[in-house]
C-alpha cells in the first residue's frame, strides 16, 4: 500500500516537473465558483490540473506548519509539522462516469491512507451511483476537510474525535441533487463497512470513535457483517446558505462468533447538523457543525466510557482587506475566530448523581492571508481547557501555530 | 506548483514570531503548593528520569489487549488516585467476606476478597456471592509522600503504640501485625513479631510495604497479573481459565518496581498559607484538643537506599496505628489483625487539596461518607469521641480556625 502510494507520488511529480517546462501542456481545470456547490461536492470541487492529452486530472494539497504549545506551564518547544500531503486524481472515464481518488500521506508519510477512491455513475441528476472508498457524509467537515479551505490549522475536536474525520469506508450508495432557481436540495445515502469494538476497547480511557480508524481491515471486510448506514440531506439557498442534516449508524460489536450469539447488537449512532452562510455586504463567512453521538456501551463498563457524546464548532471568518497585496491580485486578509466544544461523556455518576464532565472547550482566534483562493497562510492562537470526568480544575493548553496550506 | 518565495519568507518570519511569541499567552503552571505532583527534593537526574517513566506507568490505561480484567474495578491506577490525590465515589472498591462466630472467611474460592464490578466485553461482572455477609467500601486515598512513610522504622511506629492505654489518655493505638506476602524482603527497619510484620499502608494498615499494595492493586483493582502474582482473576461463576486470554504475567517485575519507585519518590504534600494567623491558631487548637494523639505530626525516616529519603523529618499527621473508631465507623470487616471497628489513622497531609481531585466536593473518611472537615470530625467515635467532643465545644470561630488549618495541609 505504502509502495503503491509512493509510486503514484513519484509518477505524478515527474510528470509535473516535465510539465513545468511547457506551460501549455499543463492546464488548470476551471474551478466552479458558482454558489450552488455544496459540501457534498467538495471532493470534486477542487483545483485540478490536466496534462496534455492525459485523461486524468491531478491535484493535491500540502499543509505545513510550526507550532509552539504549552500545557499547564510545560512547553514542548517549537516544532514543525507536515500534518498531511494529499494527492488526488480524477478522470472522466466516459460521459457521466467519473473516478476520483484521494491519497493522504500523514505526518511525513507515517501513515498513508486512501481517503477516497470511488467511481460515480450518473443516471440522472437525482440518481447517481457511487461505489468504492467513500467519505461518509456525516456533518460537513468529513467530506470537506481540505486544509486550504480552512483558516484554522488544527481540525476541530468534535470533527476529529467524535466524528472521526477523515472517516472513510468501503461501500456504495446513491446521491442526487435537485436545483430550482436559487435553491438546491441534495441527498446522499450509503452503506459501508463501519466501526468496530475498539471504540470501547482502547487506551483513551473513554468511548473513542477514532479508535476504529486503526482497523485497516475495515477496507477488506466488515467487523460484524452489519453495514454502517450514512444518510444526509442538505438544502442550499444561493443567497442564504446551506444547512445539512445527517445521520450515521450501525452496529459496532461482534455479537456473533462462529454462529454463536455472544452479545446483543450494540449500536453507535451519530446525528449531525451543519450550516454555512456568508452574510451579504459584510462578507462574513459563518461555518459550523454540531454532532450528537449515542453509543450502546455495555453495562459492565466503567462510567468513564460515555454513552452519549456531543460537540461542535462555529467558525466566523471576516475578510478585512481584499486587494492587491505583495503583488498578488485579489488577495485577502481575514480575521477568524473559532469556538469549539466536545463532551465525551454526557451523563451523571450513578453513585453521586453528579455530572460527568470529560469535556474540552477551545477558542481559536486567527489571521489568515490568501494570496489566492488556493493558498492560505495562517496564524492561529489556540487555548483549550480540558476537564476530567470528575470536574477537577481544568488542564489548560495554549499555543501559537503558523503555517500554510495550499492546493497544488 | 507555485509556492512563491514571498510565501516562504512569510512562513519563516511567522515561525520566528512564534519562537519569540510572548510566553505570557501560554498557560502558567499551577503553583507548586496547589497540586499533588512532583518529586521529593534531592533526587539525582537519573532518579528524576525514572520517576517520569514511572509516572507514565501509573497513568497507563490498560485495555483488553494489555490483559485488563477479565474482571476489574478500574482501568488505571490514576483513575482512582486522581492526580495522585484522593479518589471519587464512582471508583470506590468493595471487599466482602463471610463472618461466622468471629471466624472470618475472605471467600477466596468465591472471588474474594475484593469485588470486581466491571469486566471486559462478553464476560460477566462478578456478583457478591450469597455467603458474603460483611461488605466494606473504600475510597482511594492520596498517594503522596509514601516514600517517607515507607522509610521510617517500625520502632518509630511502636513508639506511639499504647495498646493498653497505660498513659491513661483514653487513646490506645496498636499495630496491625500481618502475615507478610511471599515476595516480602525484610529490611533493617522491620521488627517482626512471631513471623508477622507491622502493616503501615492501607486503611486498616493491612499492607507492610508499598510493593504489597501495588501487586494487590494491579491484580484486584485492574485485573493485571505480575511476576509477583501470576494467577489471573476470573469470575468464579464462570469457572477458572475463563478470562482475558492475555499471557500471564501481564506486567513484569520491573513494571511493578517502577510503580513502587514512583510512589516512593512523590514528594510530601505541600502546605499552603502556613503563616496565616488563623491557620496558626487552628494548628494550636488541633494540638490542644488532642487530635495529635492520633494524627501525630512528626516522624523521621531511617537510612534509605534513596539518599533523598534518608534521615528526613516529615509531617504526615498520622501515627499509623489502629484505633477503635466506634460503632458509627464500624464496617463489620476485620482485616489482618484489625477489628472491624478499627481504622489506621489516615495521614492528613494533602487533605486540603482533596477537593481538587474529588471534583470540587469532598468525600472524606474510609468510604467517602463525610462531605466536609466538620462532618468528618463529628463522625469520629470510639477512642476519638473525647477529642471530637472537645472540638465540638470550641466556639464557631475556633472551629473555623481548625478547619483553616486542615485546609492548609
Ligand atoms: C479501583 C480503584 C483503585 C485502583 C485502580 C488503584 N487503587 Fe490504590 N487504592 C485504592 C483504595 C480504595 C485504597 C485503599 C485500600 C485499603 O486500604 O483498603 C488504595 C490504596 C493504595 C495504596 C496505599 C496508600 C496508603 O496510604 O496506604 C497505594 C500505594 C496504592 N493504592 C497504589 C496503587 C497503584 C500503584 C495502583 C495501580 C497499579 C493502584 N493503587 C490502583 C483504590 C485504587
Ligand atoms: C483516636 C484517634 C483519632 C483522633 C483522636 C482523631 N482522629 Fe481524625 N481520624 C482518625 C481515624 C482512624 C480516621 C479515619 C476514619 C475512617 O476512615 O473511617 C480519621 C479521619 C480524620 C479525617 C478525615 C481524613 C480523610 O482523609 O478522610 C479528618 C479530617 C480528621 N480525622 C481530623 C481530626 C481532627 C480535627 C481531630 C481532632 C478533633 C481528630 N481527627 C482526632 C483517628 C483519630
Amino acid at each position: 500500500m505504502r509502495k503503491i502510494a509512493l509510486y503514484i507520488l513519484v509518477l505524478l511529480s515527474s510528470n509535473l516537473l516535465e510539465a513545468q517546462t511547457d506551460s501549455s501542456f499543463i492546464k488548470r481545470v476551471p474551478v466552479d465558483t458558482s454558489k450552488l456547490k455544496m459540501n457534498m461536492d467538495a471532493v470534486y470541487n477542487r483545483p485540478f490540473l490536466t496534462m496534455g492529452k492525459m485523461p486524468v486530472s491531478v491535484g493535491g494539497y500540502l499543509e505545513a506548519n510550526s507550532s509552539y504549545f504549552g500545557t499547564d506551564g510545560v512547553t514542548e518547544g517549537l516544532s514543525f509539522q507536515i500534518p498531511r500531503l494529499t494527492v488526488f486524481m480524477s478522470s472522466a472515464i466516459k460521459k457521466r462516469i467519473k473516478f476520483l481518488t484521494e491519497i493522504e500521506f500523514e505526518e511525513g508519510g507515517k501513515e498513508i491512507n486512501i481517503e477516497f477512491a470511488s467511481m460515480d455513475i450518473e443516471f440522472h441528476p437525482l440518481l447517481n451511483l457511487r461505489g468504492g472508498v467513500i467519505m461518509n457524509p456525516i456533518g460537513a467537515f468529513n467530506q470537506n476537510h481540505d486544509g486550504p479551505k480552512w483558516e484554522f490549522i488544527s481540525r476541530p475536536f468534535s470533527a476529529t474525535t467524535i466524528i472521526p474525520s477523515t472517516w472513510s469506508n468501503v461501500g456504495f450508495g446513491v446521491y442526487g441533487k435537485y436545483a430550482q432557481n436559487n435553491f438546491v436540495w441534495a441527498y446522499e445515502a450509503y452503506l459501508t463497512n463501519g466501526f468496530d469494538d475498539q471504540i470501547i476497547n482502547n487506551t483513551e480511557n473513554r468511548t473513542w470513535l477514532p479508535a476504529s480508524k486503526q482497523n485497516a481491515e475495515r477496507f477488506e471486510e466488515s467487523f460484524n457483517g452489519v453495514p454502517l448506514v450514512t444518510a444526509k440531506t442538505a438544502f442550499r439557498h444561493r443567497k442564504i446558505g446551506e444547512i445539512g442534516f445527517s445521520w450515521m449508524g450501525g452496529v459496532y460489536n461482534k455479537f456473533e462468533e462462529e454462529g454463536v450469539v455472544v452479545d446483543t447488537k450494540r449500536r453507535v449512532d451519530l446525528v449531525a447538523i451543519d450550516i454555512n452562510s456568508t452574510i451579504p455586504k459584510l462578507n462574513t463567512y459563518i461555518n459550523g457543525e454540531w454532532v450528537w453521538a449515542l453509543i450502546d456501551v455495555p453495562g459492565n463498563y466503567p462510567e468513564q466510557f460515555g454513552k452519549k457524546q456531543r460537540g461542535g464548532f462555529l467558525d466566523i471568518v471576516q475578510p478585512v482587506l481584499r486587494r492587491k497585496m505583495f503583488g498578488w491580485e485579489n488577495s485577502t486578509l481575514n480575521i477568524a475566530f473559532r469556538t469549539e466544544y466536545a463532551d465525551y461523556n454526557v451523563g451523571t455518576f450513578t453513585d453521586t448523581g453528579g455530572n460527568i464532565f470529560d469535556h474540552v472547550v477551545a477558542i481559536v482566534p486567527g489571521i489568515s492571508f490568501r494570496p489566492s483562493q488556493q493558498t492560505v497562510i495562517r496564524f492561529n492562537y489556540r487555548y483549550h481547557w480540558n476537564v476530567d470526568p470528575l470536574g477537577n480544575p481544568a488542564s489548560r493548553t495554549a499555543g501559537f501555530q503558523f503555517g500554510f496550506a495550499t492546493y497544488f | 506548483m507555485e509556492l512563491p518565495k514571498k510565501t516562504l519568507i512569510l512562513f519563516a518570519l511567522g515561525s520566528l514570531i512564534i519562537t519569540g511569541a510572548c510566553r505570557k499567552l501560554l498557560p502558567l503552571a499551577p503553583k507548586d503548593e496547589e497540586v499533588l505532583a512532583g518529586t521529593i527534593p534531592g533526587l539525582t537526574p537519573a532518579q528524576e528520569h525514572e520517576h517520569l517513566v514511572a509516572d507514565a506507568n501509573f497513568g497507563q490505561v490498560f485495555s483488553k489487549a494489555d490483559g485488563l480484567g477479565p474482571i476489574y474495578v478500574q482501568t488505571s491506577c490514576a483513575n482512582c488516585h486522581v492526580g495522585n490525590g484522593k479518589g471519587h465515589p464512582s471508583t470506590t472498591i468493595t471487599r466482602f467476606a463471610n463472618l461466622n462466630g468471629g471466624v472470618i472467611d475472605y471467600l477466596i474460592s468465591k472471588g474474594g476478597p475484593q469485588l470486581q464490578n466491571r469486566s471486559i466485553d462478553n464476560y460477566p461482572v462478578e456478583l457478591l456471592p450469597a455467603e458474603a455477609n460483611v461488605i466494606t467500601k473504600r475510597i482511594a486515598p492520596a498517594v503522596m509522600g509514601l516514600g517517607f512513610i515507607a522509610a521510617m522504622s517500625d520502632q518509630s511506629i511502636l513508639d506511639n503504640a499504647d495498646p493498653n492505654d497505660t498513659n491513661g489518655d483514653g487513646i490506645s493505638g496498636r499495630c496491625n501485625y500481618v502475615d507478610p506476602t511471599s515476595f516480602f524482603i525484610p529490611q533493617n527497619i522491620h521488627q517482626p513479631n512471631s513471623g508477622k510484620y507491622i502493616g503501615r499502608f492501607g486503611k486498616k494498615a493491612e499492607k507492610v510495604t508499598i510493593q504489597d499494595q501495588v501487586v494487590f492493586a494491579l491484580k484486584q483493582d485492574i485485573g493485571i497479573t505480575s511476576d509477583f502474582d501470576t494467577d489471573d482473576l476470573y469470575n468464579y461463576a464462570s469457572g477458572i481459565y475463563t478470562g482475558d486470554n492475555a499471557p500471564d504475567p501481564e506486567v513484569s517485575a520491573s513494571f511493578v518496581n517502577s510503580l513502587v519507585f514512583y510512589m516512593r519518590t512523590l514528594k510530601a504534600p505541600p502546605r499552603r498559607n502556613e503563616e496565616d494567623a488563623d491557620v496558626k491558631a487552628g494548628q494550636s487548637l488541633f494540638y490542644q484538643v488532642g487530635c495529635t494523639n492520633c494524627h501525630a505530626p512528626t516522624f523521621t525516616t531511617d537510612k534509605s537506599d534513596i539518599d533523598a529519603l534518608s534521615y528526613k523529618t516529615f509531617h504526615p499527621f498520622s501515627d499509623f496505628l489502629l484505633h477503635d473508631m466506634g460503632s458509627g465507623l464500624d464496617d463489620g470487616y476485620p482485616e489482618g489483625g484489625a477489628n472491624s471497628y478499627e481504622w489506621r489513622t489516615p495521614p492528613l497531609w494533602g487533605v486540603g487539596l482533596a477537593k481538587d481531585s474529588q471534583g470540587g466536593q469532598m468525600f472524606l473518611l474510609h468510604d467517602g461518607r463525610a462531605h466536609s472537615f466538620e462532618e468528618a470530625i463529628m463522625m469520629h467515635g470510639g477512642e476519638a469521641a473525647s477529642r471530637r467532643d472537645l472540638f465540638s465545644a470550641l466556639n464557631d470561630s475556633q472551629k473555623k480556625q481548625v478547619i483553616k488549618f486542615l485546609e492548609s495541609l
